[in-house]
């Protein structure tokens, strides 16, 4: 039997909170991390099939124009240059696959062929040796360079925004750059792709893997039921693995064409080519405020980048809407049609380039109008939501910044400029945390087993996010079992179809249907014994209703079996879904070199029901450090004349290394946000990235006076605006 | 060629290319995948494994040149049902999160407090003849070679340094 | 990675004419696999008998096959000649410096993003197919020393310390001899190809460095993250102080030029003098009157002064004032 819920209206009584196991929230440690430390993990490149054959992508090596031959590859069985290959990989939750036909190049980079080979050396080798001979064709590739698509549902205003700038008494009106920026999850994409038949099973590292198949049975030529998709482990995503990608399709074309199981592994600089960039984008913010520090007028303009044709474009303005109030508003949405690599989602996409921007304005503005930056921030917190007049389904920003300020000893803070520590300046700098909240269409199966076991299924990833835990502690807290009696398999895409693991939406919508599924087993358990389940309680195995308890396996004589199927509702649309936060660092920055050394942050999170203390910390330090990355390492280059990415490798792109990260502080404000389903949790993975580079940016300013409004603060940033 | 390479104690006889890594050699001829590849330039650390036991990139190490020298894997650091005092404190600690970086931080810490335990100094100690203090700073750094994007450094220092304390090296 | 024939060598002459010599094959292999390098013959060294440090003369004699982390680690490294423990401490990461040799590390090669990528133009890769780093992302390179033809970098920091500890390198071969590494690298003029005075068949087997320098030493290495990367601009610092005044100086300085960059004007204008910042200023613009930038890289000139005015404050005891 299946339990559906649609999210139409609050849930405000969280039956959650009536369960009797207590394990729910508790910093379980990871069920699969026994496997994870000691190696035995299996990622997408380590299935190793009977008869496996290595396959290696070849990648044009012009801008763009078509590819004229491509030659024969001594040492290798086979060059395959089939019209099916993808261009670029599929945006999230795409349905169909994305362009085909690598004969017209797009980017440099593109994947174009795959070699395939008995051996990888010989395959590598042969790719390399592979001639190929192109007709080249001029192509703009600097976003700046070219007239920008402008389109009419992205624009929007509210007021007279350049009346309020002329009319208030401060103002702000300045641009910033962010590079691209690249995912660099750890491990490369990789797929290991075998047919039985007219069925193709792929083990691939993929976050979503529902649409996934349908994108990958689209771009092979088959139904979707014909494919299946195994990602049981998932080494880092963070956008990059939300769509396939030309691994899986090479990897399915080659096996198909061969007859025997092959796998395709991205080189970490085809990694750097392939998976999607966050766009570089381009924003003007302009505010206006009052003597008294509240806004009057808030301008966000973006100018962000994509290949001609991508209906992505990054959402950079996503948050600035309802973050912070005022009367004349203006949003711009540019996109310049270049041919630099394919942009996409890349963890957070529009608050973590967006209200990383817009939160180091809200600093000038607090310096120019003389209000601390907390002050300025606490006195623009609006109670619905501008424009729309929506009420929020939560509202924690005002009880994020006053916690961090006590926490961070916000007191502490100096004029900009006034301590030194030999030769460091030392500073601290806040920023607000933003992030829309949704749910996703989500299924789960649980198996209550006649032993008092359970099993949980769903085709839901854990790219790292903690899944396997949070589901299985949901199962077990519904259940009334230990977390160790709750098996939970995912990444099968012959399990019911979940959310998938991106957007932050992953734990909230695939918890609430394992949540689900669990409700209709306690039902039937309610069934067998003659009660109500609501007067059932289920705790350490045992069944109890009244006095009577009995055990759970004594009581079963078969399995039971319960769906769940969560569908989100109209609290969508009736109510503005978002998690907040604050963010706070001190920085010292050293007065002759201009290098940044973060001596600690502070995240302080909104984020509904906390579903495991451990991992929901470990998700804010990882967003946390992505944001240090963003302010101050992170930076792909583009050839100015080519487009291409220069920076393609991790010795050249620079992620944060341990050196880099202090000890991090995570605290959560305690939050029920009934609007989002019975779990009353939202999601957290992104919010820790969003503002949390404005932070320490913000620090800088606060140490040495430096704006730096080029991301990222390297030091030649720093030492161009120090004193000499 | 033919090339004889130990590894966690047993040895094995493999017809390999001469091109074959160490790190190519233990994924895909030994089947021991707990060794990663994150990047197969020397630049993540996701390969490290302990070569003669010290700690060395497998990516960067031609299989043919390492066949007198033991090679322990993550693998042969412990198992799920016997964890080794670092693997117990990463999963304590949440020192992963993906699990990819996972058994490279964990071969290369293990190696790591062999070296303070030498005296060998790092880029952080202020002292290059000093007793060395099992700080945050000096653990971070000498744990730089080794790369998470999940970003768990936080957590895999504090995991190092706990089992370090429980060793009986804490500063 | 192009095939090629594996031979061990068990003499130093035991080599395959043509044969290229790996060692720790940090550099090597990760060039091989993007074929920049295709030797068709690889010998592998690592069995001779080079990896001793041994006393010589007043100074040391460092084994080729020594390891970077076993050098830096050394006690007499460590207590004679600080810099060169702490400028192999900043470079690389622990898994690497337990892999590089000394031999190795003197012959690895730019980090010129041009130069690996083999879809573009490169006269250090491919004489003759021009330079893509000029008009390119030039971050990295070269301000000192670089030719329309390459603005490579040399990307080390071993070397450094030795160009400032006035280091030389023993070199075997039918005419042995020993070239100070002020003569070891070469600039590229217009054969970029062409780096070090290495002559083929020729093999390093040892470094050799003089009496311990003493003094103040440092190795201030600036990048663009806190480990674990390429220097942007690093000084290899020795000042030995008399009555406060400078009566010592020996300045190196690393990711400026094709080669470890060395100013004996610079020196001689501090010796004698009383330590200030404008003296150091001075020295730098000494240093840089012929430097210039390519866009990319042009806030080296600057940040190369600055590095060198607080490493000078550092090792002459100035103290951290306004």
């Amino acid at each position: 039997m299946t339990r559906h819920l649609k999210v139409d209206a609050p849930i405000p009584d969280s039956p959650l909170d009536h369960m009797a196991q207590g394990v729910l929230g508790k910093p379980v440690s990871r069920l699969e991390g026994p496997l994870k430390v000691t190696g035995r993990a299996t990622y997408a490149a380590e299935a190793r099939p009977e008869g496996l054959l290595y396959g290696v992508l070849v990648q044009a090596a012009i801008p763009a124009g078509k590819v004229l031959s491509i030659g024969d590859a001594p040492g290798a069985m086979v060059v395959i240059h089939d019209p099916r290959l993808i261009r670029y990989a599929a945006q999230g939750m795409a349905t169909e696959g994305p362009t085909a036909g690598p004969d017209e190049v797009e980017y440099m980079g593109q994947a174009i062929a795959v070699v395939v080979a008995e051996a990888l050396e010989a395959a590598q080798a042969a790719a390399q040796a592979l001639q190929v001979t192109y007709e080249a064709k001029d192509v703009p590739v600097d976003p700046e360079a070219v007239e920008p698509e402008r389109p009419e549902d992205k624009q929007s205003a509210t007021g007279d925004l350049d009346r309020a700038m002329q009319d208030a008494s401060h103002t702000l009106d300045q641009i910033w750059h962010t590079p691209s920026h690249t995912a660099a999850a750890m491990e490369p994409h990789a797929a290991t792709a075998e047919w039985s038949g007219d069925t193709l099973t792929v083990r691939a590292g993929y976050q979503m893997l529902a649409t996934s198949r349908e994108q990958l049975a689209d771009a092979v030529g088959i139904k979707p039921d014909q494919v299946r998709l195994l990602a049981p482990y998932v080494g880092g995503g963070f956008g990059s693995k939300l769509g396939i990608n030309a691994d899986s399709v090479a990897a399915a074309i080659a096996a198909q064409q061969l007859g025997r199981p092959v796998q395709v592994v991205m080189t970490r600089q085809q990694v750097f080519d392939l998976a999607h960039r966050r766009s570089e984008t381009r924003q003007r913010i302009r505010l206006a405020c009052d003597t008294q520090g509240k806004l009057t007028g808030i301008g966000h303009e973006a100018l962000v980048s994509n290949l001609p044709g991508v209906s992505f474009s990054e959402p950079v303005t996503q948050a600035t809407p309802f973050t912070y109030q005022a009367a004349h508003r203006q949003i711009v949405h540019a996109i310049a049609r270049v041919h630099r690599s394919c942009a996409g989602s890349v963890r957070a996409p529009g608050e973590a380039v967006g209200a990383t921007v817009f939160e180091c304005a809200m600093d000038e503005l607090a310096e120019t109008a003389g209000i601390d930056p907390v002050e300025l921030r606490l006195r623009n917190i609006p109670d619905t939501e501008p424009c729309t007049g929506r009420p929020f389904s939560s509202h924690k920003l005002a009880e994020a910044l006053r916690e961090g300020a006590a926490r961070f000893n916000w007191s502490d803070r100096r004029p900009t400029g006034q301590r030194r520590e030999g030769d460091w300046y030392i500073g601290m700098g806040v920023a607000s945390a933003v992030r829309v909240n949704s749910l996703i269409e989500s299924r789960a199966r649980v198996t209550l087993q006649a032993d008092g076991r359970a099993i949980v299924e769903t085709d839901m990833t854990d790219i790292g996010t903690g899944s396997y835990t949070i589901l299985g502690q949901i199962a077990a807290e519904t259940l009334g079992l230990a977390v160790d009696r709750v098996e939970v398999r995912l990444g099968d895409s012959d399990f019911p179809p979940a959310s998938g693991s991106g957007g932050s939406f992953g734990a909230a919508s695939s918890g609430t249907s394992v949540y689900l599924a669990c409700a209709e087993i306690r039902s039937q358990i309610a069934a067998l014994i003659g009660c109500d389940e609501a007067d059932l309680t289920l705790q350490n195995g045992q069944v109890r209703t009244g006095n009577v308890s009995r055990p759970l396996d004594a009581l079963l004589t078969g399995e039971l079996t319960g769906d769940g199927h969560l569908e989100p509702g109209k609290t969508e649309d009736t109510v503005r879904q978002a998690t907040w936060g604050s963010h706070w660092a001190e920085i010292a920055v050293n007065r002759w070199t201009g290098e940044v050394r973060v001596r600690r942050m502070l995240g302080v999170f909104a984020c509904g029901r906390v579903l495991n203390e451990k991992t929901a910390r470990s998700q804010c330090l990882g967003g946390m450090t992505f944001g240090l990355g963003m302010a101050l390492t992170e930076a792909m280059a583009h050839d100015p004349r080519d487009g291409h990415i220069v920076t393609r490798d991790l010795a050249e792109y620079h992620i944060p290394c341990h050196a880099d990260v202090p000890p991090l502080e995570v605290h959560f404000l305690t939050e029920s946000d009934t609007y989002v389903g019975p779990l009353h949790a939202k999601g957290l993975g992104e919010l820790g990235i969003c503002g949390a580079g404005a932070a320490i940016l913000n620090a800088i300013h606060n140490a040495c006076g430096v704006r730096v409004r080029e991301l990222p603060a390297t030091p030649d940033k720093i030492i161009a605006g120090l004193q000499s | 060629m033919q090339i004889s390479l130990s590894v966690n104690g047993t040895s094995h006889e493999l017809t390999l290319d001469p091109r074959t890594t160490l790190l190519d050699a233990l994924r895909q001829h030994l089947g021991l995948t707990g060794t990663k590849k994150g990047c197969d330039h020397g630049q993540c650390g996701a390969c490290t494994v302990l070569l003669d036991g010290r700690r060395v990139s497998a990516c960067l190490t031609l299989a043919c040149m390492v066949q007198d020298q033991p090679v322990t894997t993550i693998e042969g650091l412990g198992t799920p049902e016997a964890l080794s005092p670092l693997q117990q404190q990463f999963l304590d600690h949440d020192g992963f999160q993906c699990g990819y970086c996972t058994p490279g931080q964990i071969c290369s810490a293990t190696a790591m407090l062999k070296e303070i335990a030498a005296g060998w100094p790092s880029h952080a100690s202020a002292d290059l003849t000093g007793p060395i203090a099992l700080t945050h700073a000096e653990i971070a750094e000498r744990m730089s070679g080794n790369l998470c994007r999940c970003a768990a450094y936080a957590n895999i220092v504090d995991a190092i340094r706990q089992a370090a304390g429980a060793q009986g090296d804490a500063a | 990675m192009k095939p090629f024939t594996y031979h061990r060598a068990s003499t130093l002459t035991d080599r395959p004419a043509g044969a290229t010599i790996i060692a720790g094959g940090t550099n090597l292999l990760d060039l091989m696999k993007h074929e920049v390098m295709t030797p068709k013959a690889l010998v592998d060294i690592t069995a001779l008998d080079l990896n001793r440090i041994e006393a010589h003369g007043d100074g040391l004699r460092i084994g080729a096959l020594v390891r970077n982390s076993d050098l830096a680690a050394d006690p007499v490294i460590r207590r004679d000649y600080p810099l060169l423990s702490r400028a192999l401490l900043a470079g690389a990461s622990g898994q690497l410096r337990n892999m590089a040799t000394t031999g190795g590390n003197l012959m690895q090669r730019t980090r010129c993003p041009y130069f690996y990528d083999t879809r573009m133009p490169c006269n250090k890769r491919e004489p003759g197919s021009g330079c893509a780093a000029i008009g390119g992302v030039n971050r990295n390179h070269a301000i000192l020393g670089a030719s329309p033809a390459c603005i490579a970098t040399y990307p080390g920091d071993m070397a450094v310390a030795l160009r400032a500890l006035d280091a030389e390198v023993e070199i075997e071969s039918p005419a042995p001899r020993q070239v100070p590494l002020s003569e070891f690298y070469r600039l590229p003029a217009d054969t970029p190809d062409v780096e070090t005075v290495m002559r083929p068949g020729e093999i390093i087997t040892a470094v050799l460095l003089p009496a311990p320098a003493g003094g103040q030493q440092r190795y201030r290495k600036v990048r663009d993250r806190a480990s674990y990367a390429f220097a942007l601009v690093s000084v290899a610092a020795i000042i030995g102080m008399e009555n406060n005044r400078i009566a010592h100086a020996a300045l190196a300085f690393g990711g400026v030029a094709a080669k470890p960059w060395r100013d004996p004007g610079a020196e001689a204008l501090l010796i004698g003098q009383e330590p200030s910042d404008t003296l150091f200023g001075r020295a730098a613009d000494l240093i840089l009157q012929s430097a210039g930038g390519y866009g990319g890289n042009d806030f080296k000139i600057p940040l190369l002064r600055r590095t060198l005015i607080a490493t000078l404050r550092d090792a002459t005891g100035m103290e951290a004032t306004a």
